[in-house]
């Protein structure tokens, strides 16, 4: 008799995993729905900065901020690296440090150094092991993530741009396609890309309140920071996506196995009164 | 009906009021500024203060803003407001910090690890702290 004492308990054991995997299920359900309401939430402010940089690009060219001039030539880039804090996401971080390791490679391969700045604990840890300059970190952001806690690390970047330490700074993180789809994405962020189409319309300029370059720092600053945030909160959308499914999953295979565990124990229970039975019977017989 | 003009207030958080106004007050970096219908086409950064909405019954609505960008074109006002107190200084703290925190994560322990963050925390609000002073004093002045 294969211990039906010792199924029982199993069985027991992953019902309460399974427990478990489903509440985080649930839980994960309607995070998701909010972090995606603060993904639209923070849409109006970007467009409406973008409105106004590529108003002010064509209504004063002969202002050229670093931010938005010409590429230069390549020598160093840094990545903002936006990940989650806590694991059992599926292979949601896995699958970006992946898309990214294979970019780094590529960059090694033509002598370009990376430095990063990693948002999230599960960045920290891998750049920990992989081996990377890793200029700035910040991590526990919370459900909620605030923008005045992303300022510093985007500083960090900012300021090495603007002192040439590196050429170019990309973001990489996870797009939100759907609630089953995550799209890893490694998006160039500064220099911005010239905002196309010649000026449209007649020309007329703003009346700048202290002058037109301080206004077009802090906007391009502001713009910037405004583009880690929506990144940030579209990767955390992303998490409880991801986190979703794998504990979906986690739920339906303990199911499985409780089932199968169930027949295992169903079958010793019967086998142990069989053999109960035979020996009163030959017991009796013997007498 | 009387002039009116569109205001939008948002923030990166999220969008905070949209509606029409026959006057909109904001503190300019450069003084206090008025804005009626058919404002000539401005753009400045906002002290922290308080941003106020006037309707066509002269009704008032505020909105308290921790600074930021406004931009005015002849129909529409864009108040672009800051969540976060910022300055420059405070800006700058807060990269050090960041660079801080990822030179402590990767030299490592975990005891180190905890009280770095404990001491990044403390400088935050202390840097908050003064943040707030330099705004009560800017008000009593």
């Amino acid at each position: 008799m294969a211990g039906a004492k010792e199924i029982r308990t199993k069985i027991a054991s992953i019902k309460s995993t399974q427990k478990i995997t489903k509440a985080m299920e649930m839980v994960a359900t309607s995070k998701m729905r909010k972090a995606q309401e603060r993904m639209r939430a923070s849409r109006p402010y970007a467009e409406k900065m973008l409105q106004v940089i590529t108003h002010l690009s064509k209504a004063s060219p002969e202002y050229n901020h670093s931010f938005l001039a010409k590429e230069r030539e390549v020598k160093r880039v840094g990545y903002i690296v936006v990940s989650s804090d806590r694991g059992l996401c599926g292979g949601l971080n896995a699958n970006l440090f992946r898309k990214l390791v294979a970019q780094i490679r590529d960059d090694r391969a033509r002598g370009i150094e990376p430095g990063f700045c990693t948002i999230g604990n599960k960045a920290l840890g891998f750049f920990r092991r992989f081996g990377g300059r890793v200029e700035a970190q910040v991590t526990h952001l919370g459900d909620k993530p605030h923008i005045e806690d992303l300022i510093g690390t985007i500083k960090v970047m900012l300021n090495a741009y603007e002192q040439g330490e590196i050429d170019v700074i990309y973001i990489a993180y996870n797009e939100f396609v759907n609630t089953m789809t995550q799209q890893p994405t490694i998006r160039q962020l500064v220099p911005l890309k010239p905002p196309e189409g010649g000026p449209t319309g007649p020309i007329w300029d703003y009346i700048y309140e202290p002058d037109a370059r301080l206004v077009l720092d802090n906007l391009l600053s502001r713009y910037i920071e405004s583009l880690v945030y929506q990144a940030v909160v579209e990767n955390g959308a992303c998490e409880q996506a991801a986190r979703r499914v794998a504990m979906k999953a986690a739920t339906d295979n303990a199911g499985g196995l409780i089932d199968e565990l169930q027949l295992v124990y169903n079958k010793a229970r019967q086998a142990a009164i069989t053999q109960e039975i035979s020996e009163i019977v030959s017991g009796a017989a013997a007498v | 009906m009387a002039m009116q003009i569109h205001v939008d207030i948002v923030s990166a958080e999220g969008a905070i009021h949209s509606g029409s106004a026959a006057m909109i007050y904001a503190p300019g970096e450069m003084g206090e500024l008025g804005i009626a219908p058919r404002h000539a086409p401005l753009i400045t950064r906002l002290k922290p203060g308080d941003v106020r909405v006037e309707d066509e019954h002269g009704q008032m609505e505020h909105f308290y803003v921790s600074g930021g960008m406004l931009e005015v074109q002849p129909d529409v006002v864009t108040v672009l407001a800051d969540t976060a107190i910022r300055a420059d200084s405070i800006d700058e703290a807060k990269a050090l910090e960041a660079k801080r925190r990822a030179e402590d994560a990767l030299a490592g322990q975990t005891a180190e690890f905890e009280y770095a963050k404990a001491q990044a925390e403390l400088a935050e609000a202390i840097a908050q702290l003064r943040a707030i002073e330099k705004l009560r004093k800017m008000k009593a002045s």
